[in-house]
């Protein structure tokens, strides 16, 4: 019954109880046509706004001013440009990394606070997820131009090809260990070799992106971190150095390509 | 106009250089921390690892050779048969985990043997990282011999090549003697599903 309920509201509510059989299944056409058309990571981008526009921490006041590279507020392709190197912090960051930065500068919050709980639940998406998914929505349809100039950039991008190929770890592995040849998979799962382009680009243009599995919304810095716990590795710091090279060095491989997330993913 | 062209060539050759391999593990042992099983001693490359990353994986035949004996050194075998159940094998075979910051310390690991291989022709969800096994057993047989190179093979691969990418499974402490027998026995018995 209350299944039937929800249905009929979002068909629109009223006259729902008189449909005629005929019309009702009309609307279920509509209805299915409508779930296929839509992203379920929509949902994340509308719950992201909320967040970046809601007054938060000590100084009582929103993210809108947080400078995302285009200049204090600016989201419109702001994602397709990062990571990049930010003069303020002296370092070069991934929008994960610049958000914590605005959470603790503008906001004032503590950065222990803010960094908290960065990976969410399928029940609870975290504040990163959501932001990420509606700050990422709005670079749809621009090319992927993460920076590559500055000295410092320069510096992470080499360090993040460093890292890709760096073996450690209990199982000796480093990220060409699965993602190194061609045609390979683990399981059913097919791997991207992400330091080819014609690899990396349908990769970084699609993250962060809905987990239909896991019902859940993932960033870029989540999936580096999943990718070293199956790597059998200690954790990496959330928004770190290593982190940020990494998703420089594959951004950067697939740059070029226009955004089209937030994806869906398996 | 002298003054940076000096400048330009002071500044180039550290702007190119590559990071080495104590530069990233420099790196990774301040940006990383311990968690649940998985220590910082993990980040600590060990003279094969190093070997593996400065060569791309194509290390000098010589030194190659070197390693791989020391690593031989490493594997322990048990005294007797080194068949052990097969059925047992195919339940380690099929479990990935272990020795993640998510497992459980204590909890039996498993070989993550179907993330890359194929074996029992009845699992159709294999990986395709290292070459299929299916019917190993029946093209080899299942004398001393083999089951000697089966099992030192699961306990540490590189011994037998050095920069391979499959783990050390008995050297890490992944997997037990046990364990490992059950797999052998996976691989060569001849009722099992890989040799059918």
């Amino acid at each position: 019954m209350k299944k039937v309920l929800g249905f009929c509201v979002v068909l629109g509510g009223a006259f729902c109880a008189s449909l005629p059989a005929q019309d009702a299944k009309k609307e279920i056409q509509r209805y299915r046509q409508m779930v296929a058309e839509g992203s379920p990571a929509e949902l994340f981008e509308v719950e992201g706004e909320a967040l970046w526009k809601k007054p938060q921490g000590p100084n009582k006041v929103s993210l809108e001013k947080c400078d995302l590279g285009g200049g204090p507020g600016v989201l419109k392709g702001a994602y397709a440009r990062l990571p990049r190197y930010f003069k303020d912090a002296d370092r070069v960051m991934d929008l994960e990394t610049r958000l914590l930065h605005c959470a603790v500068t503008l906001q004032g919050r503590r950065r222990e606070e803010a960094a908290a709980r960065v990976f969410g639940s399928a029940d609870r998406p975290s504040e990163m997820e959501s932001l990420s998914a509606y700050i990422a929505a709005q670079s749809r349809g621009m090319k992927m131009a993460p920076g590559l100039s500055h000295p410092k950039e320069k510096e992470a991008y080499a360090m993040g090809r460093a890292l890709y190929f760096h073996r450690t770890g209990a199982w000796d592995f480093s990220c060409a260990s699965c993602h190194g040849e061609e045609g390979k998979r683990i399981r059913m799962q097919d791997l991207p070799v992400l330091y080819k382009p014609e690899h990396a680009r349908p990769v970084v243009s699609t993250w962060p992106a809905y987990r239909v599995s896991t019902s859940q919304f993932i960033t870029l810095q989540w999936r580096m971190n999943n990718c070293y716990q199956q790597m059998r590795m200690p954790e990496p710091d959330f928004g770190s150095d290593t982190t940020v090279a990494l998703i420089l060095f594959l951004t950067a491989t697939g740059k070029g390509e226009p955004y089209r997330g937030p994806g869906t993913k398996r | 106009m002298k003054r940076i062209f000096l400048v330009a060539v002071l500044v180039a050759p550290s702007a190119l250089a590559d990071p080495t391999p104590q530069d990233v593990q420099k790196l990774m042992q301040r940006d990383f921390h311990a968690r649940g099983q998985a220590g910082m001693d993990r980040v600590v490359q060990d003279g094969l690892q190093r070997l593996c990353t400065e060569s791309r994986d194509n290390p000098p035949a010589g030194a190659a050779k070197a390693i791989e004996a020391d690593q031989m050194k490493t594997i322990v075998f048990p005294e007797g048969s080194l068949m052990g159940d097969w059925k047992r094998g195919e339940s380690i075979a099929q479990n990935g985990r272990g020795l993640q910051w998510t497992d459980k310390p204590g909890d039996a690991a498993g070989g993550s043997c179907y993330n890359c291989h194929q074996l029992s022709p009845q699992e159709a969800s294999f990986g395709t990282l290292g070459p299929s096994l299916q019917q190993f057993g029946k093209l080899r047989g299942n004398g001393p011999e083999i089951q000697r190179y089966v099992y030192g093979k699961i306990y540490n691969a590189k011994a037998y090549n050095l920069c391979s990418q499959m783990p050390r499974l008995g050297l890490s402490g992944t997997l037990s003697a046990e364990q490992i027998k059950d797999l052998v026995a996976l691989l060569l018995d001849a009722d099992s599903p890989v040799n059918q």
